[in-house]
């Protein structure tokens, strides 16, 4: 049986959850020092590239990141956090963030290319 | 230019013998030591985000052999060679990589001297040496040993190959011994896994055989649930689990093991030593923790005890977080944003988080996570885990079989690539 080929296929962010998360996002006032860090969204989204490859181009099945829309990177985070998409892993992941941190990763993300090397 | 001739180029660099503040005009310089997951991890994401910085790797292995994966290796369902990388990746990112062997850490003169002779000056480094085994804790057993006879193959490498061939080898009906140290080891859903891989090549191909597994802890230390459910589904009449048993002697020749309550015969014996910090962290000074491990600050890795000395991967003491291939990854991208900021005369990222994700294979169809988010508490400068992130699969599945194919092809181009 060839494994490889068995990779995950790349999910799909629901259109309602999009929908919805452009209308309710609103950043969490905060004081921290990371308000001001030009490089707080870049640090988080570090985090994240051990699954979905370097700056988000993932490879091998993983949802790439890279490139794809802010609000609808957003609303899935939420979505995993709140329990209504549902995940393998995600779900735990996605809690332990603020909805302040999701926003700087989500914005990280969609800057990037999806594929420069 | 050949390695020598390079390394005494770098020792001569009119920059060596300089104190570090008349060296404004000159790019800052950090030696990374190890290019496992955490190393290679670090000298990476210090070129992609600061190109000004000169990165040096210094690893006295040829090439990259990973440990995660290799437990596929074992059941015959994977080729070590699929394992292995070279650090080309690295050098395309601007690391000057350095085939050597580290003697010793000067944290006062900020210097590192090789087995070859060469001292190596840096700004700050970066240390990831991974484990070694404490020999002493198993009678009548040595490193020697292990090459030869007895493999721990905790390493991935010549073991991992010596291990497999043992159990072609082995007749059916024949016993395979595996022990398993006291926590905390490197990568504690390993052994679990290992133990379901070999028990499904034992049930495909030696269904007389046994798995014999002597745990020095109390219970299984990782998904215990999920590995206990697929035993006795998968693999009924194959595994016996004696917990709470640490092997303290070992006869070579006779293929025997003794606890301090019990004696086993094996065909197959696979101890696997207490370990700790890589010998290197010892001769640097950093290890702090129980005489076994580098306590760090977990803002920014850097040790508790050495200043400049960052501390990576298995060799540290990491609170909650597991010692795995996603913490080493994860610990690294931290260190190195961290360092940048210290270089550049900034503050390092107030709240650092990391995430731990662990695949394991049940059986080379099925898989099980285990995974969880770290975050920095910078008023009581501890590592916590955040709140509802700790957690398992539901059941083993085949979906998570093909995530960890994934995952290990994205940590090793995130690692080395």
């Amino acid at each position: 049986m060839n494994l490889r080929s068995r990779t995950p296929h790349a999910r799909r962010w629901p259109t309602a959850l999009m929908l919805i998360a452009g209308l309710t996002v609103s950043a969490v006032p905060s004081a921290r020092a990371d308000d001001v860090n030009p490089n707080a969204g870049r640090d988080l989204a570090a985090s994240c590239a051990a699954c979905h490859g370097t700056n988000g181009r993932a490879v091998g099945g993983f949802p790439v990141l890279a490139g794809k829309d802010r609000e609808a990177l957003i609303a899935a985070l939420r979505g995993f956090r709140d329990g209504t998409h549902k995940a393998s892993v995600m779900h735990q992941h996605a809690k332990g963030y603020t909805e302040a941190e999701a926003a700087l990763v989500a914005d990280y993300f969609s800057r990037q290319s999806p594929t420069k090397p | 230019m050949d390695r020598r001739a390079f390394l005494q180029a770098v020792a001569a660099a009119p920059i060596a013998g300089l104190p570090h503040l008349a060296r404004a005009d000159v790019r800052p310089r950090v030696v990374v030591i190890g290019g496992g997951f955490g190393g290679g991890t670090a000298a990476k994401y210090l070129r992609l985000w600061d190109p000004g910085i000169e990165v040096l790797l210094i690893e006295r292995q040829p090439r990259f052999i990973s440990c995660p994966m290799s437990n596929l290796v074992l059941s015959g369902d994977r080729r070590l060679d699929d394992n292995v990388f070279d650090y080309s990746g690295l050098e395309r990112h601007g690391v000057v990589r350095v085939q050597a062997e580290v003697d010793a850490i000067d944290a006062d003169k900020r210097e590192v001297r090789t087995a070859d002779g060469a001292r190596i000056r840096y700004d700050r480094l970066v240390l990831s040496p991974g484990i070694d085994f404490r020999w002493g804790d198993i009678q009548g057993l040595d490193a020697a040993d292990a090459d030869r006879e007895i493999p721990h193959a905790w390493k991935a490498g010549p073991q991992t190959e010596l291990l497999r061939r043992q159990l072609a080898a082995m007749p059916d009906g024949g016993v395979y011994l595996l022990s398993i140290p006291k926590s905390p080891y490197r990568c504690p859903p390993g052994p679990y896994e290992r133990i379901s891989l070999i028990a499904s090549y034992f049930k495909r191909e030696k269904p007389r055989s046994k798995v014999l597994v002597v745990d020095a802890n109390p219970e299984i230390v990782s998904k215990k649930g999920l590995f206990t459910q697929a035993w006795a589904d998968l693999y009924p009449g194959l595994i016996e689990y004696v917990p709470g048993n640490a092997i303290v002697e070992v006869d070579v020749r006779r293929k025997t093991a003794r606890t301090d309550f019990d004696g086993f015969r094996a065909d197959v014996l696979n101890i696997v030593p207490p370990h700790g910090a890589g010998t290197i962290a010892h001769r640097a000074g950093v290890v702090s923790v129980d005489g076994r491990w580098a306590g760090v600050d977990f803002q920014t890795y850097e040790s508790l005890v050495v200043p400049g000395i960052h501390v990576l991967g298995d060799a540290t003491s990491a609170g909650p977080a597991p010692k795995s291939a996603h913490t080493a990854n994860n610990q690294a991208k931290i260190a190195a944003s961290a360092i940048i900021a210290l270089l550049r005369g900034k503050p390092p990222t107030a709240v650092p988080v990391s995430a731990n994700t662990c695949y394991s294979f049940v059986s080379p169809e099925e898989a099980v996570h285990i995974a969880a988010v770290y975050r920095f508490d910078p008023a009581k400068k501890t590592l916590v885990t955040a709140e509802g992130t700790l957690g398992v699969s539901k059941e083993r599945n085949t979906l998570e079989a093909g995530y960890t194919y994934a995952w290990a092809e994205n940590i090793w181009r995130d690692t080395l690539f």
